[in-house]
């Protein structure tokens, strides 16, 4: 869409082809801009001030409800035909047109006022030869800008120089993919020789050519031709937009796309305007009812043109002389469209929006929503999506920063056997931590990292004794890493991880007195307890993914020489000495627990080595190093040749710190039969290990399917294998349920059958193979399978696949969607879903900006869902029912009248009534019916979150119950006509005088009405409070208020045409049978649907009223029963060397990355070393680019 | 379960501490009010259809409803009435010649004498009623064609009646009243006599005063005010199309029952609900201090100026003389109805009991499945 969008603004400026090339030059505007690029301001608003007005109308007329009544407008403008008042239907018209047209602009002036915030954002540009201050949105294609540290990156940018060494740039693309550990990219050489001299810089006049605008994150191919040379561009040499820069005083870049033609323009995916299910199936009823309604009329059109044939003809002595019958039956039925209109009252859709509205300000409110920490409230920012809350059936979640906090914490260790970390009370019980626990002082630790914190103060005590394997411990942990270190200011030490939890292991051993103070390439230096001691550095042997280990050999000041080893325990395991094996057994007993707790865990081991030995190793190594061919395979088998004899130190655990409450919530969803898929950016064993952590894998799963192959085919064959397993005996080909569904019933629908499944299976999918199952042709099998299992987890996929998913879920499955995310990279799935929620209050926005609703917390969904989504659901469906029995009923009295009056579309009702139904009499109650109803409250809706269920199986209004509804005021318009009618037959007052005229009767009909459908409004509601008794009982009285006022004698004086009722009221509601009348009419109306109910739920009842019934019984709660989490251990585990890529190794030992050496310059990291190419798949699919051909990867 | 406990103990905002860690001297506080509104937490009823509930009040409603029923059953039986069809559709009927001769334009009135008898007599006041039947006083364009302003008095609307009068809005002059309902005034005059056992007729008096609506004839309709002549008030104006008399001769025995406020004429203003209609037209007021039945036993005779015609369209002209009750006349479907369904109530209630003791401890305690 995004593409479409810069293609169609193309079109418009003058370019009919699409782009295929970008051509630019460096500091050449004129050129530059004679291509008419995208410029850098973007712009999501809708509308401007004098497109408003036309642009809003048009689109309000499009919905079928407002273009029917101005139709009704221009009917009763003609007087033949006109039976009533033209007030009757402009009133409301105007009403809800005005108040949809203040909400439309509201909203956009809201996007008017974030695009000018970001458009006026400030950056440096060099404009002839001088820097200066520009707004975003002045940037051109071809400017040079200067970025500073923290800056957000303006426009997609090609590196030109950096302050740092190399001319690396560390920047953060967490807004872009949500990866939130430091990236690096690299400027070529010949631009980073430009340095930050303005004067080179203005004289820079590289031209780029380069591939088109598109949404690949991961891909960027394209030239720069300098001096007649030719440099190939890669991904490398690219800063994105909404990335931002870190760790880096400055750097340079050449504005390469612009604005809507950034790949995070390209990637927002499209903005489709959300509706809910509720919604389509309101279109679709109000569309069988306009058709019902026109056989209604159509039939008491009928019957005019055969009464005016039979009886009107001969009847003309007295009528007025009519037309010929056949043209008066015309006129009849659009009379009669007008009198039965009010089966599709306006007031439905503005009393629709009202309960939306109110219901998104209970989310508004909800303290139990509102996150103290960063003062954020929820906030429902789609007012229109409420009930759909009520019905999810698929949650998509990301993992960072919504189930995860992003915060990697040393949370435990095992060191000789003995576990640190836990906290015991006196009776030996495990103390729970929280906020309040104690934290260990590291006071004693001058160079000690403030934030770090730590509750077992036993591994203090023995760190400070000098027991000689803790301090080992921690010596490993200071010395085997790849972390750079920053000391700003004496003291303040930062450390630059490329993975979090290397991070956090490093600052630990810090806190604990191992202070990682700085590296040279031959050298590190470390404070051990408070003394410097500077180790020789003889080599690195560095992480890759088969290894799952890293070493480093070390020479003490005094001489001697270790290897230090930190790795999955497994591969550590493997190669210990074998005197090792008691620690091992116990070793292995606490990683089982911490595993257990979701921990990620590493085994650490060390070695001492001879140093005749490491000469001659150190020798070979050398020779591998440099070895022309086979030289990975040479040093893997120095490596594998040195790494054996290993003493075991211990484990590390560190936590991957889950939001508060994520299990619980989880298991809550789940409870309500919500299905959560996990799309993550993240590595496979990450997101599995949270998998774990969260309760969505569990140990005592039948399988856990991975999927991660290479080939089409293999894919296939692994998905296929799964459900094999999963169902043996089913079928091979998918049960797809094809039906038409929306209005007109175009839409073909396509509905694949849920399979039943034997057992408990999750399926753990990476972004590779997921690219190519989301293939046209095996879509379905991942669906099947994917959906035959309790969790799924997506691990490495794009924004675009995480789109993608979502789509297919909901083109398949019919099913309502959520996705829940807090990244830009989340953005494209929160736009696909049909909620989008956004978890605000960390650093971006985007996801809060394109989402539906947004909270700070994870835990708040389930109160979303389970209580706000429930009740508004509920709410919702409840008015829905009610409001068409109201007016159906209204309704159906006058085409029963029809039959009596010569189907002369005599309106049974006096027309203030008609007016007045649902505007005053009726609207009041049934609002506090739909913002005020709960079937239980909030406590009871999370004890049994079974109570969501009923909305997923849209069980409280559908087809069905809208086909029971109507049969029901069918009901209830017989008994409320004829009733009266037969009462009423030939009798008159107790003084002998008339009753039966036509204004007695419409007063007692329109009276037996009102008190009917008001008995049934109790009757359906389920949570009196005092508003709706205040309501309910108010409209009851206001009726008999107004009605004595409009039949009184002031009134007719006044207004002699306009109220000609007078004295209707006092004459009839003195006469003892008009009210026996409406009592036999109200208890006959609400009889049979009493009894029916009480059957009903004695006889097959709900869950819903199993439930209140159980909250009858036990009025007092019962203490919540506080759950202490229990112990698990687990043999499943994961170290976070899984989870991080090649490490900087190299470049720790080449040394060139702390001798600034700009002459020689060889490539940081190779192509196909990068984190990115190597576990991404090579081609993405966009969902409006469908038709592309992959490329083969 | 564990959830709620969690959000009990961490956010809701009214538990002490809770606010600990929100800073104190925040002003910027956006947490939101607790109020029992905004929390949802109103306190409510909340009602549910149990047993408890719902047998009972189907047995009070079927006890209350049947002898409710019988009253109003019996009061309908006790009203005495008597309805005679004198339309002349049949040969047979005395009018059938002037039904048959009938057209508006005649200038001779027909008349003719339907004999009856009733068996019972009619005690206290008696009220008769002239019924038409298949008349479609109820149909649009015959209910809207009138003008309340003119028949208000409005002296503008008794010049220019209302559009919604045409085409009875103006002959050559503007008509008064206008419109259809006006124009299509009943104008059958019945007189009612008693024969004695020994052959003489005796006029039975009718009071044609006090059968409007109270409201009607002092608010609703009034003469156009400035002078007691009517002839002068309402000079300027022709008379409706049917009519043989213009509206201030509508009575010519009492001034204070002519123009717009003759009773007759606002009994037919005050158009029927539905196509069978009775209208009253005299009552027969009680003897006073005499034992004697307003309306003895006997033979009477219905003597009828036949002016209306009704045959065009298959309709009936009855005559009915009735008794009155406190729940008006004669009427038995109420009784009825409330008996029928007051013993349903009581029927459903048995059922719905029964089914209750057979079914009903077996779902409500069972346990809800999770």
């Amino acid at each position: 869409m995004g593409s479409l969008l810069s293609r169609l603004g193309l079109e418009c400026g003058g370019k009919a082809l699409k782009e295929e090339e970008r051509h630019l030059r460096a500091n050449d505007r004129e050129l530059n801009l004679s291509y008419k690029y995208a410029d850098n301001a973007i712009k999501t608003s809708k509308y401007n001030i004098f497109t408003f007005l036309p642009l809003n109308l048009f689109e309000q007329f499009q919905r079928l409800a407002n273009a029917y009544f101005l139709f009704l407008l221009c009917l009763q403008s003609i007087p033949e035909v006109s039976s009533l008042p033209w007030y009757t239907t402009v009133v409301p018209l105007v009403l809800v047109l005005s108040m949809t047209m203040a909400k439309d602009s509201s909203d956009d002036m809201n996007r008017h006022r974030c695009d000018k915030q970001v458009n006026n954002r400030k950056v440096e540009v060099l404009i002839e030869g001088e820097l200066q201050s520009e707004k975003w949105m002045d940037v051109q294609v071809g400017d040079i800008i200067k970025l500073e540290n923290n800056q957000f990156v303006t426009a997609d940018l090609l590196l030109l120089s950096s302050s740092e060494p190399l001319n690396l740039v560390y920047i953060e693309t967490a807004e872009l993919d949500g990866e939130t550990n430091l990236k690096v990219k690299q400027a070529l050489t010949v631009t980073g020789e430009l340095e930050d001299s303005v004067e080179k810089l203005a004289n820079f006049n590289g031209e780029v050519r380069c591939e088109p605008p598109n949404n690949r994150l991961d891909k960027f191919t394209g030239t720069l031709t300098l001096k007649g040379e030719t440099y190939s561009l890669d991904n490398e040499r690219v800063l994105l937009r909404g990335c931002t820069l870190r760790n880096t005083q400055w750097c340079f870049g050449l504005v390469v796309f612009g604005g809507p033609d950034t790949k995070l323009m390209q990637n927002c995916g499209r903005t489709t305007f959300k509706r809910t299910s509720i919604d389509r199936l309101m279109n679709v009823l109000v569309l069988s009812i306009f058709g019902f309604l026109m056989i209604m009329c159509l039939i008491l059109a009928i019957g005019n043109g055969i009464w005016e044939y039979q009886e009107g003809s001969k009847f003309a002595a007295f009528l007025p002389k009519g037309v010929n019958a056949p043209f008066s039956a015309f006129l009849t039925f659009w009379s009669y469209v007008i009198i039965l209109n009010t089966v599709v009252p306006i007031s439905l859709y503005v009393s629709v929006e009202i309960i939306r509205l109110g219901n998104s300000f209970y989310i508004n409110w909800d303290r139990k929503m509102y996150y103290p920490k960063s003062d954020t409230p929820a906030e429902a920012r789609t007012t229109t999506l409420n009930e759909e809350l009520g019905q999810i059936k698929y949650i998509f979640s990301d993992k960072t920063g919504t189930l995860t906090q992003n915060i990697m914490t040393f949370n435990k260790c095992s060191i000789n056997g003995k576990s640190y970390g836990e906290l015991l009370d006196f009776s030996g019980q495990r103390v729970e931590i929280n906020e309040k626990t104690e934290k260990v002082d590291f006071s004693w630790n001058n160079l000690a990292d403030p934030k770090f914190c730590f509750h077992d103060n036993s591994l203090v005590e023995v760190v400070r004794e000098g027991n000689p394997e803790v301090q080992a411990f921690f010596r490993l942990l200071a010395l085997c890493h790849t972390v750079m270190p920053e000391e700003k200011k004496e003291g303040e030490l930062y450390y630059q991880a490329q993975s979090p939890d290397e991070g956090a292991l490093v600052t630990a051993a810090r806190n604990f007195g191992f202070v990682f103070r700085s590296r040279t390439p031959e050298s590190i230096t470390v404070v051990e307890m408070g003394e410097l001691v500077t180790y020789e550095l003889l080599a690195v042997l560095d992480f890759n993914n088969v290894r799952k280990r890293m070493s480093v050999i070390v020479r003490s000041p005094e001489g001697k020489l270790t290897l230090y080893c930190k790795g999955a325990d497994t591969i550590i395991f493997e190669r210990l000495n074998p005197s090792c094996s008691n620690l091992t057994e116990v070793t292995t007993l606490h990683l089982n627990e911490f595993a257990g707790e979701g921990l990620r865990t590493l085994a650490l081991a060390y070695k001492d080595i001879d140093p005749e030995y490491m000469e001659d190793w150190k020798l070979r190594h050398h020779v591998a190093n440099t070895a022309m061919d086979d030289r990975e395979e040479k040093l893997d088998a120095l490596y594998e040749e040195i790494e054996k004899g290993l003493l075991l130190l211990g484990s590390t655990a560190v936590e991957d710190k889950l939001q508060d409450g994520v299990p619980q919530t989880i298991e809550q969803l789940s409870k309500a039969d919500i299905k959560i898929w996990v799309l993550t950016g993240d590595k496979q064993e990450t997101a599995e290990n949270i998998g774990y952590s969260c309760n969505m894998l569990r140990e005592e799963m039948n399988e856990v399917f991975i999927v991660s192959a290479n080939t089409a085919e293999e894919v296939r064959k692994e998905l296929q294998t799964a459900r094999r397993k999963m169902t043996p005996d089913g079928t091979e080909e998918p049960t797809v349920k094809k039906s038409r569904s929306g209005l007109f019933c175009l839409l073909k629908t396509e509905t694949v059958a849920d399979e039943p499944v034997n057992g408990e299976y999750a399926m753990v999918i990476n972004g590779h193979s997921l690219a190519f199952a989301l293939e046209k042709d095996m879509e379905m099998e991942l669906l099947r399978t994917a959906c035959m299992c309790q969790t799924v987890i997506c691990c490495r996929v794009t924004p675009m696949q995480k789109a993608q998913v979502v789509e297919l879920v909901k083109k398949y499955k019919q099913a309502v969607t959520l996705a829940i995310g807090d990244g830009a990279n989340d953005v494209s799935m929160i736009k696909a879903a049909h909620i989008g929620v956004g978890i605000s209050g960390q650093e971006g926005m985007q996801a809060v900006l394109s989402s539906d609703y947004s909270f700070a917390q994870f835990r708040y969904l389930q109160r979303l869902l389970l209580v706000h989504g429930r009740w508004s659901y509920l709410r919702m469906c409840k008015f829905l029912r009610y409001f068409f029995y109201k007016n159906f009923t209204f309704t159906f009295v006058h085409f029963w009248y029809g039959f009596f009056c010569g189907f002369s579309a005599q309106t049974i009702y006096d027309e203030w009534f008609i007016t007045l139904f649902n505007l005053v009499y009726t609207a009041l109650p049934v609002l506090s019916l739909s913002l005020f109803d709960q079937d239980v409250n909030d406590w009871w809706s999370f004890q049994y979150p079974q109570l969501y269920t009923p909305g997923q199986l849209n069980q409280y209004f559908s087809k069905r119950a809208f086909v029971y509804t109507v049969l029901h005021s069918g009901y209830s318009s017989l008994v409320l006509f004829f009733i009266p009618w037969a009462a009423m037959y030939d009798t008159v007052r107790d003084d002998g005088k008339e009753i039966v005229d036509y204004q007695s009767f419409a007063l007692l009909a329109q009276t037996c009405l009102l008190i009917a459908v008001s008995i049934q409004l109790g009757l359906d509601t389920h949570y009196w409070t005092a508003m709706n008794q205040f309501f309910l009982w108010g409209s009851l009285s206001v009726y008999f208020a107004v009605i004595f006022t409009m039949y009184s004698n002031g009134m007719f004086l006044t207004l002699t045409s306009s109220f000609p009722f007078i004295g209707t009221a006092r004459n009839s509601l003195n006469q003892p049978n008009v009210w026996l009348t409406m009592l036999l009419t109200s208890v006959l109306c609400v009889l049979p649907v009493v009894a029916y109910r009480f059957l009903r739920i004695l006889l097959w009842p709900t869950i819903n009223d199993k439930v209140r019934y159980k909250v009858r019984q036990d009025k007092v709660l019962p203490p919540t029963p506080r759950r202490v989490q229990a112990r698990r251990t687990s043999t499943r585990r994961s170290g976070y060397a899984f989870s991080h890529a090649q490490g900087y190794g190299d470049l720790v030992t080449s040394g060139k990355f702390l001798r600034r050496t700009p002459k020689s310059r060889p490539a940081l990291f190779s192509q196909t070393d990068s984190p990115l190419a190597q576990t991404q798949p090579q081609f993405y699919r966009t969902i409006s680019e469908r038709e592309e051909p992959p490329l083969s990867p | 379960m564990i959830a709620s406990s969690y959000n009990a103990k961490e956010e809701d905002g009214h538990q002490p501490g809770a606010t600990g860690h929100v800073g104190a001297g925040t002003m910027t506080n956006k947490k939101p009010d607790n109020t029992a509104f905004k929390q949802q937490r109103l306190p409510a009823w909340q009602p549910i259809l149990t047993a408890g509930t719902v047998l009972p009040a189907f047995f009070v409603i079927g006890l209350i409803f049947i002898p409710i029923g019988v009253g109003l059953f019996v009061t309908s039986n006790n009203i005495k009435e008597f309805e005679i069809d004198y339309t002349g559709v049949d040969m047979s009927n005395p009018c059938y010649n002037c039904s048959q001769s009938y057209s508006w334009n005649n200038t001779k009135s027909c008349t003719c004498s339907v004999p009856f008898s009733l068996d019972q007599p009619f005690e206290s006041n008696v009220f008769m009623y002239y019924g038409l039947s298949n008349f479609y006083q109820n149909h649009r364009r015959y209910v809207k064609s009138r003008d309340d302003s003119q028949l208000n008095g409005d002296k503008t609307s008794l010049q220019s009646p209302s559009k919604e009068c045409e085409p009875y809005r103006s002959s050559d002059k503007p008509i008064a009243p206008c419109g259809a309902i006006a124009n299509s005034l009943f104008n059958d005059t019945l007189d009612l006599y008693y024969i004695d056992p020994n052959g003489s007729r005796t006029a039975i008096p009718l009071v044609k005063k006090g059968i409007a609506w109270w409201t009607d004839k002092h608010v609703k309709f009034r003469n156009p005010s400035g002078n007691n002549n009517l002839t002068v008030v309402f000079q300027g104006t022709s008379k409706p199309v049917n009519w043989r008399k213009p509206v201030f001769e509508l009575d010519p025995s009492d001034s204070d029952n002519n123009g717009f406020i003759n009773e007759d004429f606002i009994v037919w203003m005050r158009t029927a609900a539905l196509p069978t209609f009775r209208k009253l037209y005299r009552i027969i007021q009680k003897k006073p201090n005499n034992m004697t039945p307003t309306l003895p036993r006997g033979e009477y005779i219905l003597e009828v100026t036949y002016n209306y015609p009704v045959r065009s369209f298959d309709g009936r002209k009855r005559m009915i003389l009735s008794t009155i009750s406190w729940m008006g006349g004669k009427n038995p479907f109420l009784g009825i109805a409330y008996i029928t369904v007051g013993s349903v109530c009581f029927c459903l209630g048995l059922v719905l009991l029964s089914i209750h003791y057979r079914y009903g401890k077996r779902n409500n305690s069972a346990d809800i499945s999770s």
